[in-house]
């Protein structure tokens, strides 16, 4: 039986994050009434001229920074010409045989073996990263179909990699990474629901061993990422049960619908655009010089991984709690300013990872608009460690102070929570605890330490949970010891 | 006999209203009758807008009687080519395509205009879309020749050429993507200037060939041409092929600058097809500036004889692709008999646009066409920046270059619409300027036995468009050209 093994690039377009649209003022936006994001420019109306909006070039110089891409000297712009009513020019500016960003690599995570298990690591390699235009929407109905231009001219990037992945797992683990990036990075928020990122699949299948490619069917539409994930196993069976059959893979455009997990054929390469593509005259190109690689070079965040990794190695903090933090850049920085405040990582990672995130999932915001900031947080730590308070009393603390954005210390104050009980009363109560179990006793004479614990109950139901716990337990084998 | 006040120069006539001999309404009226008598034969208007241009005068008046005249233009009518954008008016490419269509915006130069108080006033005819060298293809119809009604202007800025000539404005806009500017002023006995590539926002200029069109101004006098270039030259944020430079002030330096020139005559520009009566025009102004000290060399621009094939691949794949946004989706002409999308865009397309622009597109798109733009587009670029660079060898030499304009004074009407490339020879001496991006002047030197003006083509160092007026307005003050005026009154209309 011959066996096959499959090839996936993906092209991915990503929006830029600018408040202005790539070649005129007109604000950028999302849910905005149909063609109120326009003026004369974004409608080609006649005489109009674009002129580049230099947000889109420093994020797109960024994005090849922070994806390990070479960035070329010089950017310059080339007209895509094609007919289409989402296109107002009926040609979109967009980069041809020079982008600005050649090669770089992407780093996956492909998954682990269990949730605890980092998986392996492997790295994509690109082949290009250019600058583009988006064009406007269509909505169709039964009898007319409208065109909505707000979108239009909004920066595009396009993100090509190189024919390099071998399932749908590492499409879906790089898309994820992608988007991780760009978030990072303050490029884009990459919502596949906004469009704001957009991914075709080029998918072919060849005899194992083989080294030319097979012929690549293109995946259009993958509106989510589990969309992505899905088409991409749907197209390798579909390929894989033709080929099986007998029959041959035709190079086509396929249309992959998530909803009803089916696909259908949209065109074949004989249908193929001739785009005569030529430099744009109206447009200068651009020098991206050492000096302003630079200073972009300093605005890069540090990447996911490599956070990661620093975390695991800097904070002694488990994968799993980091898996938790990294996929948010607020979070994992919202950790690390927890974690230098108290001085307690590991604390510091576990209340994040439950408690905090627990209570924002229940309000809805996000880790920026958390009543609870860092130095909250890291003073409720430092309470309980210095036994100020117990365990239970900073949970309820806690979910106090994520509603109203205190300080815990003036929530226990308030609450009288703070452990202050007489340390004659203690005494007394810890002689009756042990008095009355002597099972107890017993087991911790013998050398059982955690024994202990039985006798923590009663002490501190006698205290009204106001006993300091840290002084109960040294009470306790102050007694124990006599 | 005094001359008629539409025949004044922007300079006489701006002094006529700073003493307050005249007012701008009544210069206003002034050119409104001239225009009413003398347009159902000239036929250099599209439209004008009585009522707009005679508020703008009112508004201007008011500021001088308050002492805040915006300076020399304050009140002064300039007519517009009808691809340059005026806000509220009609801007239609003399095309069917965007017969309706009224701007919503101002041209960049509208913008300056209007900052110094000039009136915009009426929108003059064009071969459509700026394609052409006659103005006879219009779907508005030809305009005539006011020297000789039944020849043609020139073009594609014939209307604003015709328009001046015939005392319908003082001063006009053009465009010039390949002689635009330069052939008419030429066959209307008008001074007529391309600026350097960049000097001048295309912002709200309709594009033909985005890397060749100019906007220039056409004026009675040099003098005049320097006042408009004044408020129109500079860097505009919205154009990023203008120029960052420094505008001197063209007008304070026309007489600062004195020579003696040097100057070249490529020999390329004085062979076959040369008028007899253009070439002894041209060599007369020659000898003038002999006599005046300058140096006359005779120079090389060794490509020249490939101007015309590489114009005519740029510029129609530049114009294949700017076109495009006519569709009849957004704006403009929409197919009634369209069913779907493609049908408005084949229908709309085909009914909108006329012959030679439908020529043109069809051109530029198969030389941008895969497997053919390497052959054309590519090398014609190529050959582009030798062009250039036999210019820019010569300036190495001279301070200037002097060419006829035209090959021929004004011909008949109808003499060469059938035949494109005869048509397309006629910007033989003024495509090689724009190719290289430099400024270009023409001016009268003369008129044919027939009494057809003829122009000298004066050509300058980028962005020397100071050195080029001065050289310009040395030979005017010495010659008379400009006080001859056309009888249109005389002449019988012209179909």
């Amino acid at each position: 039986m011959q066996e096959y093994e499959v090839v996936i690039g993906l092209e991915v377009h990503v929006q830029i994050k600018t408040n202005s649209k790539m070649f005129t003022r007109v604000q950028t936006g999302f849910g905005h009434p149909e063609n109120t994001l326009t003026d004369p420019v974004v409608l080609a109306l006649p005489g109009v001229l674009p002129v580049m909006n230099h947000a889109a070039i420093n994020a797109i110089v960024k994005s090849g920074l922070l994806l390990n891409c070479d960035i070329a000297p010089i950017c310059k712009w080339d007209r895509k010409n094609y007919f289409y009513p989402d296109s107002p020019k009926n040609y979109q500016i967009s980069q041809y045989d020079q982008p600005i960003c050649l090669h770089g690599h992407v780093e996956i995570e492909l998954p682990g073996a269990a949730r605890n298990v980092m998986g392996e690591h492997k790295s994509i390699p690109l082949t290009r990263i250019h600058l583009e235009e988006d064009v406007g929407k269509l909505n169709h109905s039964t009898f007319d179909s409208l065109v909505d231009y707000n979108r239009a001219g909004t920066p595009l990037m396009e993100i090509v990699t190189e024919p390099a992945m071998q399932s749908a797992e590492e499409a879906f683990a790089f898309l994820t990474t992608l988007k991780t990036i760009m978030v990072y990075g303050g490029i884009s928020d990459c919502d596949m629901e906004k469009g704001q990122m957009r991914c075709d699949a080029n998918i072919s299948i060849r005899p194992k061993g083989q080294k030319e490619l097979g012929t690549k069917v293109e995946l259009k539409n993958l509106n989510s990422i589990s969309y992505v994930r899905d088409g991409i196993s749907h197209e390798i069976l579909r390929q894989l049960s033709v080929v099986k059959s007998g029959g041959k893979i035709v190079q086509e455009t396929r249309d992959y619908d998530g909803q009803t997990a089916t696909s259908q054929s949209l065109r074949t390469k004989e249908d193929a655009h001739d785009y005569r593509y030529f430099p744009d005259p109206d447009l200068m190109p651009v020098k991206v010089d050492e000096a302003w690689k630079a200073r972009l070079k300093a605005e890069c965040p540090e990447l996911p991984f490599d956070k990661q990794r620093r975390f695991m190695k800097q904070y002694d903090i488990p994968y799993t709690i980091t898996s938790v933090l990294i996929p948010d850049k607020d979070l994992s920085d919202y950790f690390e300013a927890t974690a230098k405040l108290c001085g307690q990582p590991q604390a510091a990672g576990n209340w994040i990872a439950n408690d905090l995130l627990r209570e924002i999932g229940k309000s809805g915001t996000s880790i920026k608009d958390a009543k609870v900031k860092p130095e909250h947080l890291a003073s409720l730590i430092k309470l309980i460690t210095a036994g100020t308070i117990n365990n239970t009393a900073a949970r309820d603390v806690f979910t106090e102070m994520a509603v109203s954005g205190e300080e815990p210390e003036k929530i226990i104050d308030r609450k009288g929570l703070k452990a202050s009980v007489s340390s004659d009363d203690l005494e007394t109560w810890c002689k009756d605890a042990i008095a009355s179990d002597p099972k107890a006793l017993a087991e911790f004479k013998a050398g059982k330490d955690s024994a202990i614990n039985a006798f923590k109950g009663p002490v501190m139901k006698a205290a009204k949970g106001k006993a300091n716990p840290k002084l109960v337990d040294e009470t306790l084998r102050r007694l124990l010891a006599q | 006999m005094s001359t008629p006040i539409y025949f004044k120069s922007v300079a006489e006539l701006s002094n006529d209203l700073s003493s307050k001999k005249i007012s701008s309404v009544e210069l206003t009226k002034a050119f409104i009758a001239r225009t009413k008598a003398v347009d159902s034969k000239v036929k250099a208007f599209n439209s004008y807008d009585e009522a707009d241009a005679l508020a703008q005068a009112k508004l201007s008046d008011e500021r001088r009687s308050q002492g805040k005249s915006l300076g020399v233009l304050d009140g002064i009518p300039i007519g517009f080519k009808d691809v340059i954008s005026v806000k509220g008016q009609p801007l239609t490419a003399s095309s069917n395509m965007l017969k309706n269509f009224v701007s919503p915006y101002d041209a960049t130069v509208t913008q300056k205009l209007k900052s110094v108080g000039a009136i915009s006033w009426g929108r003059l005819n064009l071969d459509e879309f700026a394609m052409g060298s006659s103005t006879e293809n219009s779907a508005f119809g030809q305009t005539h020749n006011p020297w000789d009604l039944e020849r043609v202007p020139g073009g594609s800025s014939g209307g604003s050429a015709a328009a001046l000539a015939a005392g319908e404005a003082p001063a006009t806009l053009g465009s010039d993507t390949g002689g635009s500017i330069r052939q008419p002023a030429a066959l209307c006995g008008v001074v007529g200037i391309k600026p350097t590539y960049g000097l001048i926002s295309r912002y709200g200029l309709i594009a033909f060939a985005s890397s060749l069109d100019q906007i220039g101004p056409f004026t009675r006098t040099v003098e005049d041409s320097a006042i408009i270039l004044n408020a129109i030259a500079g860097h505009d944020p919205l154009d990023s092929t203008s120029f960052k430079t420094e505008i001197p002030d063209y007008r304070a330096e026309l007489s600062k600058r004195k020579g003696p020139w040097k100057l070249g005559i490529p020999k390329e520009y004085f062979g076959e097809g040369l008028d007899p009566e253009v070439a002894k025009a041209v060599e007369n102004a020659i000898n003038f500036y002999k006599s005046k000290g300058c140096e006359i060399k005779e120079i090389s621009l060794p490509h020249t004889k490939y101007a015309v094939g590489v114009y005519y691949i740029i510029a129609t794949a530049e114009c294949s692709s700017n076109l495009a946004r006519y569709d009849g989706v957004r704006y403009g002409h929409r197919s009634k008999d369209a069913k779907d999308i493609l049908e408005v865009y084949y229908k709309s397309r085909a009914e909108g646009f006329g012959p030679e622009v439908k020529r043109r597109i069809i051109l530029g798109t198969y030389v941008l066409s895969s497997g053919y733009q390497d052959a054309y587009y590519v090398r014609a670029q190529k050959v582009r920046t030798l062009i250039r660079r036999d210019f820019l060898e010569a300036y190495k030499e001279v301070d200037a270059v002097i060419t006829p304009t035209t090959p021929t004074p004004a011909f008949k009407a109808g003499e060469k619409a059938s035949n494109p490339l005869a048509m397309y020879l006629c910007d033989v001496y003024t495509i090689g300027v724009n190719l290289a991006g430099l400024p270009g002047l023409s001016l009268p030197c003369g008129y044919s036995k027939s009494g057809l003006p003829i122009g000298l083509q004066l050509i300058g160092k980028p962005y020397g468009e100071a050195e080029l007026l001065a050289l310009a307005h040395a030979y005017e003050k010495e010659h008379a050209w400009g006080t001859r005026f056309p009888d249109i009154e005389g002449q019988k209309g012209a179909l």
